[in-house]
């Protein structure tokens, strides 16, 4: 699992169990309670997937197996701006490759990891659906089109603050 | 709708929202409110136009006047100039590419001459978060019709009629798959809205929930009444957060109006919808997988039969049903399955919407009778080449699909023609490739996605296609011989004979359609270790042309590994053996003088 080790506030736990209470404790609900889990952690650390073993009643390898097999849990913490370069066909015909190796030769990170200070983490996604826009790039809720190597600078200066 | 004369139409797709849609719609409304216009004009935020490439566009109605590439301070030349003055704003009409004049009518574009709107008939026209102005539309009129006037039988006879097959990607005829579900007999049966849109250029079906969310609402309860099922689910992909919010919105409108939910319009049927959310899996795209996923489950296929018709969703009967395929429905039952299959070629009847995405001019979504040559849609709709380029091929289907070339352009595009060219239509997502691409790395490409996206349970697709990417990457790195042009294909072919769900099965498909189409590339690149579109880094050389290098030894002193040498005021060498490609000598060199051959 994670090198990360976290201590769960009771109040963390209290969430994560009135979580599962909400779907019902029904194992079946596994994914939408992951999901709620994340918005409010941020990731999915062993921690939280210990109670919600416990909550839905079911092993924790199984819900294991759910984090890891669907891209969009992660277990590891995003950076204070989570950058994502889409790399779906539309982008990557559009040069979006290039525009990856630059945000990766800015930051001094690869893809999947985070800046030291935590403030950037770097990930590739496949096709956010405004394939007008390609390369698409998104830093936290806000998208970048027609992204050329050059703008990275541009948009890293945008949160220098 | 009837109290304002004007209507501003602003799209709110996902394209032009991040285009700053929103903001443009602010400031029309501030213009207009400083103007006391407010009365008059009404600025709605609709959905997708599909001209993104164009976004964000704002539609005058009822002028039928399109602005293009609009920005939020253009606001006030658009209330000042149109609405108050009468005078269209000339700088933001399109620029016909041709006779370079302004035109302001939709009908008028290239873009939109060809096109034939069913499933995206109120795309751009309504705003999908008020349920009246689908109803203006003749929205739910279908639903009414169908519980008051058809018994069961007959709605799915008139599907059936239709001809329609299902938009997903298999093109199983829709009317058959309900049939099935109808017969088989249990007290709880489920109908499945396949919104996991995950083929990377594909967003039709995003734009349709983004921009018309009842009209699929509208036909999983009409699919409910047919097959004899009171529930309803949509699994929609969580990285849609803007599609989920309207169809939020657009379900609990229509509990309000007693179009969802029990004793539907009176008679009695009861029927509700919920929402499931994906969370960024390819596989979960085929049916019984996405049954898995929405069970908690990992996304892993089985093995069909049992199809999701005897058993799918906990077991019991369940009919899954694209976006698309779902948001034609109302229209086949309004119009009729007669007028429907006189849309379209022999065995694919009505229409089909392709999102065309790389090396056009016109990126966007369009909607086509079946039929459309892929020379129509490349070049009259789609606007041609970008930058004066030459057509190469088309990607068709995704991942899963084919490379088609330039002498399938004048195929008639349906799902027969598509796979005897060697392709597969697959959920529509066309990409357009130019001379610039090296087909050996879009192969490489779409395998590290089927790589990425399996779900590991069959051994073809887990290893199979895993040794597939590797021996494609050799090959771009001029690692690769005659022999393995032969290992790919017999590796290919066994990999879509025994795997086990559709993922596996059509994952070959590009290296296939590739190999055939650009075999001599595929030569090139193993046997004179050349990449003719000068993609592949590793087959590229640095050279010197000696015309225009003065001898400045900037590259020289530039250069990492010391490749160059050369004299002052001489013509400089690069040793190729020595090179590492860097490209630094030719960032640096200030006379044009190195070039990559």
């Amino acid at each position: 699992m994670s090198h990360i080790k976290i201590e769960l506030r009771k109040e963390d736990v209290d969430f994560i169990k009135g979580v599962c209470a909400t779907f019902n404790n029904d194992p079946q609900e596994l994914i939408n309670v992951l999901h709620t889990c994340q918005e409010h952690f941020g990731y999915l650390p062993a921690e939280v997937q210990e109670v919600v073993s416990d909550g839905l009643n079911m092993p924790v390898a199984k819900i294991y197996g759910v984090v890891t097999f669907y891209s969009f849990f992660t277990m590891t913490p995003k950076g204070k701006h989570p950058i994502s370069i889409c790399l779906g066909t539309a982008c990557y015909v559009r040069g979006a490759e290039k525009v990856l190796d630059e945000f990766k030769k800015e930051l001094g990170i690869q893809v999947g990891e985070s800046t030291k200070d935590n403030k950037f983490s770097l990930s590739s996604l496949r096709c956010v659906g405004a394939c007008g826009l390609a390369p698409v790039v998104l830093v936290g809720d806000k998208t970048y089109g027609r992204v050329a190597p050059d703008d990275v600078k541009n948009i890293l200066k945008e949160y220098e603050n | 709708m009837s109290k304002y004369s004007t209507h501003l139409l602003v799209c709110g797709g996902t394209s032009c929202h991040s285009s700053e849609s929103d903001a443009i719609v602010c400031n029309l409304r501030d213009e207009l409110e400083a103007k006391g216009l407010m009365d008059s004009v009404q600025v709605i935020l609709t959905g997708c136009f599909g001209f993104c490439e164009k976004g964000p566009i704002v539609k005058v109605m009822p002028d039928n006047t399109v602005y293009v590439q609009v920005k939020p301070e253009d606001a006030q030349a658009i209330v000042e100039e149109h609405i108050i003055k009468g005078r269209k704003v000339t700088r933001l009409l399109l620029k016909d590419p041709v006779s370079k004049e302004p035109v302001s009518d939709p009908n008028k574009m290239d873009f939109f001459k060809k096109q034939l709107r069913i499933v995206l008939r109120n795309c751009g026209f309504i705003n999908p978060e008020n349920i009246d102005e689908y109803i203006a539309r003749e929205g739910y009129k279908a639903l009414g019709k169908v519980l008051t006037e058809m018994t069961s039988e007959q709605v799915i006879k008139e599907v059936k009629d239709s001809g329609q097959r299902g938009r997903g990607g298999a093109g199983f005829s829709t009317g058959l798959k309900w049939e099935l579900a109808r017969k088989n007999q249990s007290d709880e049966k489920y109908v499945v809205c396949n919104a996991d849109e995950g083929d990377p250029g594909a967003f039709m079906d995003r734009s349709v929930l983004e921009g018309d969310p009842h009209s699929v609402l509208e036909a999983m309860v009409i699919c409910g009444y047919s097959i004899g099922a009171s529930n309803g689910l949509i699994y929609i992909r969580a990285e849609y957060p803007l599609a989920i919010e309207r169809l939020k919105i657009a379900i609990k409108q229509a509990r309000e109006y007693g179009l969802l939910g029990k004793n539907i319009l009176g008679t009695g049927f009861n029927f509700d919808i919920t929402l499931r959310y994906g969370a960024g899996a390819f596989v979960c795209g085929e049916e019984t997988a996405l049954i898995h996923s929405m069970e908690g489950l990992r996304g892993e296929p089985t093995v069909k039969p049992p199809f999701p018709a005897e058993s799918g969703y906990r077991n019991h009967p369940t009919n899954v049903n694209n976006v698309e395929t779902f948001a034609a429905i109302p229209a086949i039952i309004l119009k009729g399955a007669k007028w429907f299959s006189s849309i379209g070629t022999g065995k694919s009847k009505g229409t089909k919407v392709f999102a065309l995405a790389g090396k056009i001019n016109n990126v966007g979504l369009i909607e086509v009778p079946m039929g459309t040559t892929l020379r129509e849609v490349i070049f009259e709709i789609g606007g041609g080449i970008r930058n004066g380029k030459k057509f190469k091929g088309i990607q068709t289907g995704g991942p899963s699909g084919g490379c088609l070339s330039e002498k399938h352009l004048d195929i008639p595009i349906d799902f027969d023609n598509l796979i005897a060219a060697g392709s597969i239509m697959g959920s529509g997502a066309m990409i357009i490739l130019d001379e610039d691409d090296c087909m050996v790395s879009m192969a490489k490409f779409f395998l590290q996605f089927t790589v990425e996206e399996s779900c590991g349970k069959c051994a073809p697709c887990r290893i199979g296609n895993k040794r597939l990417h590797e021996l494609l990457g050799q090959i771009c790195e001029g690692k690769g011989s005659i022999e393995d042009l032969d290992r790919l294909r017999n590796m290919s072919v066994v990999i879509k004979d025994t795997a086990l769900c559709g993922l596996g099965q059509t994952s070959p498909n590009p290296v296939l359609s590739m190999m055939d189409n650009y075999y001599d590339e595929y030569v090139a690149h193993v046997k004179d270790k050349k990449c003719p579109a000068g993609q592949c880094k590793s087959l590229m050389e640095y050279v010197v042309n000696p015309e225009n290098c003065v001898g400045c030894t900037a590259c020289a002193r530039v250069c990492p590994v010391n490749a160059i040498s050369g004299e002052r005021k001489e013509v400089h060498h690069i040793d190729p053996s020595i090179c590492i490609k860097c490209g630094a000598c030719m960032e640096k060199c200030k006379f044009d003088a190195i070039f990559i051959r």
